[in-house]
């Protein structure tokens, strides 16, 4: 177990594979992070935007061109990988073809020069553990994608090591799979209690999995947060849209008197709303953002927040009912009661509580009247 | 299936056309084996026959040009054995050579490494009488000249660029993530490479061996500059019967066969190893 401290640490290519020019040359900016001992940390963004990268430095696989990084309060920058002491499940599952799922997963214990009983006794544990015992004779081609990936996790696993790496390892697993996957590799996290960075550009994989998630955009951390905290208290208009599925709505509206208002909605905002806005010296305008799970049918007029446009598609997933409504220029999602009573064409109302609304700045997208400093969330918080 | 449905399968051509093309195809294999047939159907009949202006398909077989050219004072035996070992020498030392530089260049590729390749390739259209001058001086200096090991590492020099090239892409087709994999594993680069990279890359490096093989063998143009008889191969062997006394056309073949058949047995035999694919089921 270990504690993993990334401190100003980046990535700079010389020309980017695949990228123009020099315009985004640095694979990874000033990524600041300190892990709790045994902590599971999800690296969630787009593709693209440096997570694999920074995980591949804390492997060893890439070298950090600037900043620190530690762990146990060693710094390891110049370190080979195999003196880390980590294990890494790559999204290939990259087995040995040659060697049967056994000596896969002895390999490392081997090169080690570990006791041959000793290497048999954690080898057969870990397949326990995964239930992979039936396949230890076999060669991973004789595996199908599940077991390839079981046989992967087991890999790291006998190491015992102090970290954990799982670069996306469950992208090529069928949707069913995944799921079970995602729910063993979480119990599998709370029964060994290893430190353990785990990449994935899924972000119902990095709620789900993540006890902190760190949102990456373009080589820069967008926000560490609990899922919790992503979810509710979102610091920009990139974080609040790529947390929560379906995305959130985002409206840009006009600010007056203590109300929202835009081309098919408006909104009476709560005090402490309104002198957020009045803060801001570029008032008059910002972006509003609302989640389809917040919005709901209604007739009367009631006050706070509403919505009115026409149904363009409805899509029925049995519990709920997801429907997209024309509001101005936008196309807005909503998540409404299963039985929906409407045409395709009907106008629909929808009312929204301003309690649950997010206002961001226009020009900066960043969130405004937020409360915490999100560069807070950098160290560690019990 | 039905013949409307061959028909329409992709790539095959029906009809006329279809035709023409089967018998242009024949008329390439056979014009290619014709040669081969002609050297062996040659080195079966007599001088007298051999010699005849009219071609003769049918005629006695004899061995009495295979028990002359293998007698006592050809030296057979003599040149063979520095076939082996210059052609089997350089193919050893070619592979020694050969893998770690392509395993540099494929696994840990700089900016330069495709250039390199390029460069190291282009060397091969340099006709080899275009060095010959320099080679021959530098072999006369160090005593290389009708040495074994002279014309090994000819060979070696030779046929680095392609084994190294054909290497290379063989490596290519590793992924990279196998290599990180084992590094994380805790494997230093000669164990990456003897544990896991080259039992991969096995019927990779088994075809590039059996090229260099069969092409040191069959080199001629410095075996029969660079060597006179103590390195001499069977090259020089096959020519020798081309002097002196006149054409004798019937051992020239037998000559010929003999030189060919060692390794033509030996492709027949490893064309099955060579097809071999062990990648399948690393990744994904």
């Amino acid at each position: 177990m270990a504690i993993v401290e990334l401190k100003n640490v980046a990535k700079r290519y010389d020309s980017m594979p695949g990228r123009k020019g020099n315009e985004h040359a640095n694979a990874v900016e000033d990524f600041n992070l300190i892990t709790r001992d045994g902590e599971f940390v999800v690296l969630v963004g787009p593709s693209g935007c440096g997570k694999s990268t920074t995980m591949r430095m804390i492997a060893g696989l890439e070298h950090n061109t600037a900043g620190e990084i530690r762990i146990n309060g060693q710094d390891v920058s110049a370190v080979e990988p195999r003196d880390r002491d980590i294990a890494m499940v790559f999204q290939s599952y990259a087995l040995y073809p040659h060697m049967s799922v056994y000596h896969n997963m002895a390999f490392a214990l081997e090169l080690k020069k570990t006791p041959k009983d000793e290497v048999k006794k954690r080898v057969q544990e870990a397949a326990k553990i995964l239930d992979i015992e039936y396949l230890l004779d076999r060669k991973p081609r004789a595996l199908s994608g599940g077991q390839r990936q079981r046989v992967a996790l087991g890999r790291a696993l006998v190491r015992q090591p102090q970290v954990f790496l799982m670069d996306e390892p469950l992208s090529n697993l069928d949707a069913r799979l995944r799921v079970e996957m995602r729910a063993e590799i979480t119990r599998l996290h709370r029964r060994l209690g290893v430190t353990t960075f785990y990449v994935t550009h899924d972000q119902t994989e990095a709620m789900t999995m993540g006890q902190r998630i760190v949102v990456m955009r373009d080589g820069r951390i967008q926000q560490i947060d609990t899922p919790y905290n992503l979810y509710e208290r979102p610091v920009n208009r990139f974080v609040a849209g790529f947390i929560g599925t379906p995305s959130m709505n985002f409206l840009k509206a006009d600010y007056q008197g203590g109300t929202l208002k835009g081309k098919g909605f408006s909104c009476t905002l709560n005090p402490h709303q309104q002198s957020a806005l009045g803060d801001s010296a570029q008032c008059s305008q910002c972006w509003l953002g609302i989640r389809p799970e917040h919005l709901h049918q209604t007739e009367a007029s009631t006050g706070g927040g509403r919505l009115e446009g026409a149904v363009e598609v409805i899509e029925p997933l049995g519990p709920v009912t997801m429907a997209q409504v024309r509001v101005g220029e936008t196309l807005v999602t909503a998540q409404l009661a299963a039985h929906l009573e409407v045409q395709i064409g009907d106008t629909l109302t929808l009312a929204f509580d301003p309690d649950q609304i997010h206002l961001f700045d226009i020009e900066s997208d960043r969130t405004l009247g937020l409360e915490t400093d999100p560069a807070s969330s950098v160290q560690a918080t019990a | 299936m039905t013949a409307s449905t061959v028909d329409q399968t992709p790539g095959r051509k029906s009809g006329f056309g279809g035709t023409l093309l089967t018998l242009l195809a024949w008329v390439i294999g056979i014009t290619m084996f014709f040669p081969i047939l002609w050297v062996v159907l040659t080195a079966l009949k007599t001088e007298q026959t051999a010699f005849s202006m009219t071609p003769t398909f049918i005629f006695s077989p004899t061995l009495e040009s295979f028990k002359s050219a293998l007698a006592q004072g050809s030296g057979y035996w003599h040149y063979a054995l520095n076939s082996v070992i210059t052609a089997l020498g350089s193919t050893l030392v070619g592979l020694a050579l050969a893998i770690p530089a392509a395993y540099a260049m494929a696994f840990y590729p700089s900016k330069r490494t495709d250039f390199t390749l390029v460069w190291m390739v282009s060397t091969k259209f340099i006709p080899a009488v275009g060095v010959l001058i320099p080679v021959f001086l530098v072999y006369r200096s160090l005593g290389l000249l009708d040495t074994r090991l002279g014309l090994t590492m000819l060979f070696t020099s030779m046929n680095l660029p392609i084994m190294v090239w054909m290497v290379y892409s063989y490596f290519r087709d590793i992924p990279v993530d196998i290599v990180e994999a084992a590094s994380i594993d805790g494997a230093s680069t000669a164990q990456t490479m003897f544990r896991v990279i080259l039992p991969l890359a096995l019927p990779g490096l088994a075809s590039t061996g059996l090229l260099a093989l069969i092409l040191a063998w069959n080199e001629s143009f410095w075996s029969l500059t660079m060597t006179d008889y103590h390195a001499a191969t069977l090259a020089v062997y096959t020519a020798s019967f081309k002097s002196g006394e006149g054409l004798f056309w019937a051992r020239l073949s037998a000559a010929s066969v003999m030189t060919i058949a060692p390794i033509v047995v030996l492709g027949w035999f490893a064309q099955r190893q060579m097809v071999r694919g062990l990648t399948f089921g690393a990744v994904k």
